[in-house]
């Protein structure tokens, strides 16, 4: 498979002004101003083919969404190398154009007091889609989605999940090849991020479509993405299938037990580390290479109900990455908001 | 230019937004009244005594024909990109209308023209009102001249909506530009027009003016109608605005193509 995106040395920077709080500050700042360079992407690579699904991984002000919005073509690199499917984005040729959409979960495109179906025919018009393209088109999403009489009511009217299944129409009327997907179950109910991750899958699946995706929700991730990038502070910091990363970063298994009756703490201490315990459970972290020897001897001595053997959660394995990334790097490096 | 084959549907569908915002519309209508509020203050003056322009005295029915003309012309030549360019940028939103294989302009433009059907349902009854009021003895008669005055009402309609373009591109450099736009305005109220004919002012202040791109907006349509100028020199004064228009456009390229690469898509 050929690249569909290519980025090497990829860096951004803001020229930012600075001033302490209070009124003097606020006057002296009319008349001197103090600005910083502030880094949000420090020279970044990685290589995506086409059809593949990737997720940003990183903290609020890490370079994801930055990046995001270079690859779409909001933002001009400071520097570096960049092209999606052969276009270089800053130049935004309507070519490119229609090759691409970024779904963001906390701006919308969908026209505020008109139906969604009005976007969405503003959309096939803008785009050029031929009429029974956009037909089968409409008819297909409106399935996954389930999108029924929504379409016809005033987006203002949709609560936040019909919104955002009406987004993800919207931005799919072209048929984009690559879609960049910012947060896109951002303030979402359980069932309605599951509704969201399952379309996602399925329209990758069905269309080869190239999917980068940002989340902060883990299962998001977990669920969409075989491979993640990690970046933090504008860096780098991993490339790679994401079962790997957790083995990298928590090499450990959570042994969960269930007893019949209450097991003192000082009990379960000889088996491993003990994360959390109350009378009638608990959980143990151990070495890999331990697990068939700990689960054999908890069997025999202590009153085990049932057991489950699981890798740590996301959250906890992004969170020491996060905090072995930072700790490693320079106290001096960028500092950032999320942009 | 990309994407025109959209053009009929963006119109439609802008049309169907500025129908949906009717508590909007007419707030906006009241907003811009101060042409009627001028004829009340004008008449009163012009029956107290007459007043005396360079081109003879005005009375209060030709300052009636006057005002409902400015009160038309005002309604039609509307554009608001300023404001609406100011605050997509600050909020991201402008991301959005990135995205599209439409330059944002051209969508600008659309949607600007897109309300214009809205506002006739306020400019033809005013234009009755013209024409009964007795204000129609102070309109020009001459075919001509209507068909120059359409020519000026697109010309003042493009110079008001670039200008505003521009203005609002500004906002990619200088992060809001809200208030250059307050400052168009103080020149455009002064020098247009729309608070007092031109015609009043002391000749150097209407050699200024002449020289300002305020009076393409109101005060040339709103001439053509009353019928202050003859042909001789019609075709300059239209030449005049319709340079204004594509100085603001230039302008407004300029402006975008390099304020875009600054653009920092705030937000999400």
């Amino acid at each position: 498979m050929t690249a569909a995106i290519h980025v090497k040395g990829l860096k951004k920077s803001y020229r930012v002004h600075k001033r302490p709080p209070g009124i003097a500050a606020a006057l002296r700042s009319v008349f001197h101003r103090t600005y910083s360079e502030v880094a949000a992407v420090d020279g970044i690579e990685f290589d995506i083919e086409a059809g593949a699904r990737v997720g940003f991984l990183g903290p609020n002000g890490a370079g994801k969404t930055t990046t995001l919005k270079m690859l779409a073509g909001l933002l001009h690199p400071s520097a570096g190398e960049l092209s999606v499917d052969g276009h270089l984005p800053q130049r935004r040729e309507a070519e490119y154009l229609k090759k691409i959409m970024l779904v963001m979960g906390q701006k919308q495109q969908l026209i505020w007091d008109l139906p969604p179906e009005e976007t969405f025919e503003l959309n096939r018009a803008i785009y050029e889609v031929p009429r029974d393209v956009y037909e089968r088109r409409m008819k297909e999403l409106a399935d996954l989605l389930e999108l029924g009489d929504l379409v016809q009511r005033p987006t203002r009217q949709l609560s936040l999940g019909e919104r955002m299944k009406c987004e993800l129409a919207a931005a799919l009327v072209h048929g984009p090849k690559v879609l960049f997907l910012d947060e896109p179950t951002i303030g979402l109910d359980v069932s309605m991020q599951v509704v969201i991750r399952d379309f996602v899958k399925r329209y990758n699946e069905r269309t080869g479509a190239t999917l980068i995706l940002t989340s902060h929700y883990m299962d998001d991730v977990a669920a969409l993405c075989p491979r993640v990038i990690v970046i933090d502070k504008g860096k780098l910091s991993y490339d790679g299938a994401l079962d790997e990363l957790v083995k990298k970063v928590r090499p450990e298994k959570r042994l969960t037990l269930r007893f019949s009756k209450p097991v003192a703490r000082e009990d379960l201490e000889p088996f491993g580390a003990v994360v959390k315990h109350d009378a009638a459970q608990a959980t143990l972290q151990l070495k890999q290479d331990s697990v068939n020897d700990v689960v054999g001897r908890a069997l025999k001595t202590l009153p085990v109900m049932d057991l489950t053997v699981m890798d740590p959660p996301l959250e906890e394995v992004m969170s020491e990455l996060f905090s072995r990334s930072r700790a490693s790097q320079k106290p001096a490096a960028s500092e950032e908001g999320e942009w | 230019m990309r994407g025109w084959r959209a053009i009929p549907t963006m119109l439609r569908v802008g049309l169907a937004e500025a129908v949906a915002y009717r508590a909007e519309m007419i707030v906006w209508v009241l907003a811009t009244t101060m042409p009627l509020i001028m004829l009340v203050v004008w008449t009163a003056i012009a029956e107290v005594a007459p007043v005396q322009g360079l081109q003879g005295t005005w009375s209060s029915k030709r300052f009636v024909a006057y005002f409902l003309s400015v009160f038309i012309v005002r309604q039609l030549i509307s554009a608001w990109a300023a404001w609406q360019i100011n605050y997509e940028v600050r909020q991201g939103v402008l991301s959005m209308r990135l995205l599209r294989p439409i330059h944002p302009v051209i969508s600008y433009l659309v949607e600007n023209v897109a309300y214009m059907p809205s506002r006739l349902f306020i400019t033809v009854p005013i234009a009755v009102v013209l024409v009964l009021s007795g204000g129609a003895e102070h309109l020009s008669h001459r075919p001509l001249i209507w068909v120059a005055w359409l020519v000026s009402l697109l010309g003042g309609w493009l110079v008001a909506f670039f200008a505003n373009c521009a203005i609002g591109a500004l906002s990619l450099f200088i992060d809001s530009s809200v208030k250059v736009m307050d400052v168009w305005l103080a020149g455009f109220f002064v020098f247009s027009g729309y608070l007092f004919p031109v015609d009043l002012f002391p000749p150097w202040l209407r050699v200024i003016s002449e020289w300002l791109p305020f009076r393409s907006q109101i005060g040339l349509p709103v001439e053509l109608m009353t019928g202050a100028h003859d042909d001789g020199e019609l075709w300059g004064l239209l030449a005049r605005q319709w340079g204004w228009a594509a100085f603001f456009m230039a302008l407004t390229f300029f402006l975008w193509d390099r304020g875009i690469r600054r653009f920092q898509a705030f937000g999400g």
